[in-house]
């Protein structure tokens, strides 16, 4: 049969040489051997015991996440405990001075507030008009390859820089809105200089750019789902609604809980929107709890006040979500099964 | 009946895409405005409402009331595409450890170090900037690019890994076993087998990591100051009462548009089902 030589005169080049990686389906029957010729990278691996090259592949990530986010998070805990600012640069020991002062914070409580009302009210708007529009393009229209494609271009742009065109888009007496609403009899609104009015323009932004994110996570849903279930429904003579309800919703539950999560852990961190779009204001009308830790570490350099703002914030956070899960998962995934 | 179903169908998807359209139309149309095309009021055809003018075009390349945005735009295409490539080469390794292998310390199992992977997106990025600040200041790395590029790295190594693990966990393991009795070490089995088996999935993790890498805004702007500017970064720095509208729009468009061209290969995966694995 195949000899050393002969396998030697293969890479030669007299005969048509073996390309690697070779397709699964080419080996291993295919070759003389019946086995993956070593090349140079696997001598170099061999001295690794088998047993311990499992690591040769966790490590390198996990060592790098370690390094460039557990050291900062331990180390903000640390400052947290000191009076770190501008007049006392340096870790000092303050105790829970910087706690004490956050609990009598109404701005910063304030803030976690509206932040909650933004994150949930935008993610349940973005989650019904996601689902709406997927239902939409899913099939049975025409043309619908180019209408996702265009629902999904908002999620592909820079948050910050269409932001900045949303902010001349409300300019009250030169943006184009406000001729728009005038023509349609609504009238001109004081988009960026009143409370509430500032308010639904964070809305109104933060769903123009991450509906499309809901948009695609429950149309892969969709399209991920068998046909057999909407066959029976059909033999069985459901309308479209009856179908929905009973069909394609509770099968989209675990896919809906999954979806709505990531955008809530997205939605939690809000701030670059509001940043450029009002800057918090009017006053400190839509300021949110990121935007407030900023202008307390970054621009007034309130270091250990601003560190333990933040723990405070990602452990509310972190614990908000868990429940959050939790609760979704009793009521659209086995709400559905019951 | 069916008719008007069908009525309000179109009807919507006609209502979304105008919404979808309007900050585009609106900034494509603001591009070519000069100072008194945009102070007269909006516009929105050129010759017919306004003298189309390409002041706003000329000032990407620096001049007055403008801003020179070559060089954050080839420093956003550095950081972004240098931070993607070690992000997804480390996720994937990560990702294909995680799937295959047992790791125990302690307590600690694999789905607890998986979820230490993802659970760094739910870390607001402002918990970290201050130490991130005091850190890259420490190593001398404040205000340039293998600065940005160490951050950028953690911060999208997560995305990585949670599309990873899904793409290897749909790869039989018989594939592996196979491989191990032919002779492959578990790097060789992954190189050569494995790794041209999940092509599509590298193509999705590649694409979340270069749309979350190229529109950060946070850590660009609170760890540079005027050496190293990213793209975003500079587009804001012209936001201000005096905002000079045009040159705006016309870096904006520069800015969203390689990113918009995605939006067709996402589609494209979509129709195949190539995602599906992503959202469970």
């Amino acid at each position: 049969m195949w000899s050393r030589s002969k396998t030697a005169d293969l890479t030669e080049g007299r005969a048509p040489a073996l390309r690697f990686p070779a397709p699964v389906s080419a080996w291993p029957a295919s070759h003389p051997e019946g086995r993956i010729p070593q090349a140079q990278t696997a001598s170099r691996f061999r001295r690794i015991p088998v047993y311990r090259q499992k690591y040769i592949f966790l490590l390198p990530g996990l060592l790098v996440l370690i390094a460039v986010i557990l050291f900062p998070l331990l180390f903000t805990i640390r400052v947290s405990f000191s009076s770190w600012d501008v007049y006392n640069p340096g870790l000092n020991n303050a105790g829970g001075a910087m706690y004490a002062r956050m609990w009598d914070d109404a701005r910063y409580w304030e803030a976690l507030r509206r932040l909650s009302v933004l994150s949930i009210s935008t993610v349940l708007i973005q989650y019904v008009l996601g689902f709406a529009l997927a239902l939409l393009v899913w099939r049975e229209i025409a043309a619908r390859r180019f209408f996702r494609v265009l629902f999904l271009v908002p999620m592909m742009t820079t948050p910050v820089v269409m932001s900045v065109i949303w902010r001349t888009i409300f300019h009250e007496s030169l943006g184009p809105l406000n001729p728009i609403l005038d023509a349609i009899g609504i009238g001109a609104q004081p988009w960026l200089s009143q409370p509430g009015f500032a308010f639904a323009a964070v809305m109104v932004v933060e769903i123009w750019q991450w509906t499309p994110f809901m948009f695609l996570l429950l149309l892969a849903g969709l399209l991920s789902l068998p046909s057999e279930p909407f066959l029976a429904a059909k033999v069985d003579g459901a309308g479209p609604i009856r179908t929905f309800l009973s069909v394609t919703f509770p099968m989209m539950g675990a896919i809906s809980v999954g979806a709505i999560l990531i955008r809530a852990i997205e939605a939690s961190k809000i701030m670059e929107t509001v940043y450029v779009l009002t800057s918090g204001g009017p006053g400190t009308s839509t300021e949110t709890v990121s935007y407030y830790i900023y202008i307390r570490g970054m621009r007034d350099f309130q270091i250990g006040y601003s560190a333990a703002l933040s723990l405070t914030y990602l452990i509310i956070m972190a614990v908000a979500l868990t429940l959050i899960a939790k609760a979704l998962m009793r009521l659209m995934v086995r709400g559905a099964q019951a | 009946m069916k008719t008007f179903y069908l009525a309000l169908k179109y009807l919507a998807v006609t209502l979304w895409s105008a919404f979808v359209i309007f900050p585009f139309l609106w900034m494509l149309s603001t591009s070519f405005k000069s100072q008194n095309a945009v102070t007269g009021g909006a516009t929105w055809i050129p010759w017919a409402q306004f003298e189309p003018s390409l002041a706003g075009w000329k000032s990407l390349f620096g001049g007055v009331g403008g801003i020179n945005i070559v060089k954050p735009y080839i420093n956003s295409v550095i950081v972004t595409g240098t931070a993607s490539v070690i992000a997804l080469v480390l996720g994937t390794l990560a990702a294909y450890g995680l799937s295959r292998f047992t790791f125990r310390a302690g307590p600690i199992r694999n789905a607890d170090i998986t979820f230490f992977f993802i659970s760094q997106r739910i870390m607001p990025p402002i918990v970290l900037a201050i130490p991130f600040f005091l850190m890259l200041r420490w190593l001398g790395l404040l205000d340039s690019l293998p600065g940005l590029i160490l951050v950028y790295v953690a911060a999208l190594m997560p995305i990585a890994v949670w599309v990873m693990v899904d793409f290897f966990n749909t790869i039989p393991r018989a594939l592996d076993e196979m491989a191990w009795l032919d002779g492959c070490t578990p790097v060789t089995t992954f190189l050569r087998v494995i790794l041209p088996n999940v092509a599509p999935g590298l193509v999705v993790a590649g694409m979340f990591c270069l749309i979350f890498g190229w529109n950060d805004f946070f850590f660009a702007f609170t760890l540079t100051f005027t050496q190293t500017q990213l793209l975003p970064v500079s587009i804001v720095a012209l936001n201000s009462s005096v905002t000079p509208w045009w040159s705006l729009s016309a870096a904006a468009i520069v800015s969203v548009a390689p990113l918009a061209v995605l939006a067709f290969v996402v589609e494209r995966f979509l129709a195949r089902g190539g995602l599906a694995g992503a959202v469970r």
